[in-house]
């Protein structure tokens, strides 16, 4: 979708338009009418401040992505339930540095982002210059095996949708 | 309302309940600040969900249609619980609260402080005057 004047981030206000109905859960005209004016006033208020962001390249992968993230984010909490309801004596907290390969600011939120929602991982700090992830995870067998499983689980396929 | 709603309904509810109160237990049993934060970021995530789930399907029938506030309400906690966990474990790092003795790598930390690169702080030293924005007084 090509942005113009009217609209400048013409997803920006697909979605606002969509999240004010849907907040809202209605469709009445009045606030069609509302939620249009919103869609349309506040891109253009803020499209100033927007910076350039990495498009998705491949929407199918993106769309299995996210039914991964969702299926581990399940996973996830059986596993911490499970740990979290055990001897604290058997588990085993660790800080890793994960090398990072994705350069966009996008993609490392996202990937940071995952890595909190999912299996026993919060992303803590990254280094200045965007090459290391310092995550602290609950439980750690083995640095290297978890520095791999995220890197291949989910740094990969995030790579490929956002192509960079 | 049909019995087969209602124990579906109860389903959901009794399943959020459960990971609710897990994520709060380890709040309280987790040794360490940065192993808190794991209880809240994963088992109250699905604990919403379930509530959640369980008012969307509740209020779609007793009301016909379908109740959609209670989707955005899972979007938006999906995307802002990670920044709350990365923001807490950020404010841990940078005052310096420490890990748990047994946890590994303890040697991370003060990179991490740093916000350096694992490999060591002198490579990355002439960086400094331009992370004043990330550093705590």
């Amino acid at each position: 979708m090509k942005p113009s004047r009217l609209f400048p981030m013409p997803i920006h206000s697909i979605l606002l338009f969509a999240v004010w109905l849907l907040l809202n859960n209605t469709l009445a005209p009045g606030h069609i009418l509302l939620g249009g004016f919103l869609a349309i006033a506040i891109p253009r208020l803020v499209a100033g401040l927007s910076t350039e962001q990495p498009s998705v390249k491949k929407p199918g992968l993106a769309l299995r992505y996210c039914l991964l993230v969702l299926w581990d984010i399940l996973t996830a909490n059986f596993e911490v339930a499970v740990k979290v309801a055990g001897p604290m004596k058997k588990i085993r907290p660790g800080m890793v540095a994960v090398p990072l390969d994705i350069k966009s600011e996008l993609g490392i939120t996202l990937f940071a982002s995952t890595i909190s929602l999912t299996p026993g991982t919060v992303s803590a700090e990254i280094s200045e210059d965007k090459r290391w992830l310092y995550v602290h995870a609950l439980d750690v067998e083995n640095e290297h095996a978890l520095i791999q499983e995220v890197k291949q689980r989910y740094e990969a396929p995030l790579k490929e949708i956002l192509g960079c | 309302m049909a019995s087969w709603v209602e124990i579906i309904v109860a389903c959901f509810l009794l399943l959020g309940g459960i990971f609710m109160f897990v994520g709060s237990l380890g709040l309280v049993r987790l040794p360490d600040l940065y192993t808190r934060l794991h209880g809240p970021t994963k088992a109250t995530t699905l604990g919403i969900a379930g509530i959640l789930l369980a008012s969307s399907i509740m209020f779609s029938i007793k009301n016909g249609g379908l109740s959609v506030h209670e989707w955005l309400i899972t979007l938006f906690l999906l995307i802002t619980a990670p920044v709350t966990a990365n923001m807490l474990a950020k404010t841990a790092l940078h005052h310096d609260v420490k890990m748990l003795s047994r946890s590994r790598g303890h040697e991370l930390m003060e990179p991490a402080r740093h916000r350096y690169g694992p490999e060591g702080a002198s490579e990355n030293t002439k960086s400094g005057t331009e992370s004043n924005n990330s550093k705590l007084p």
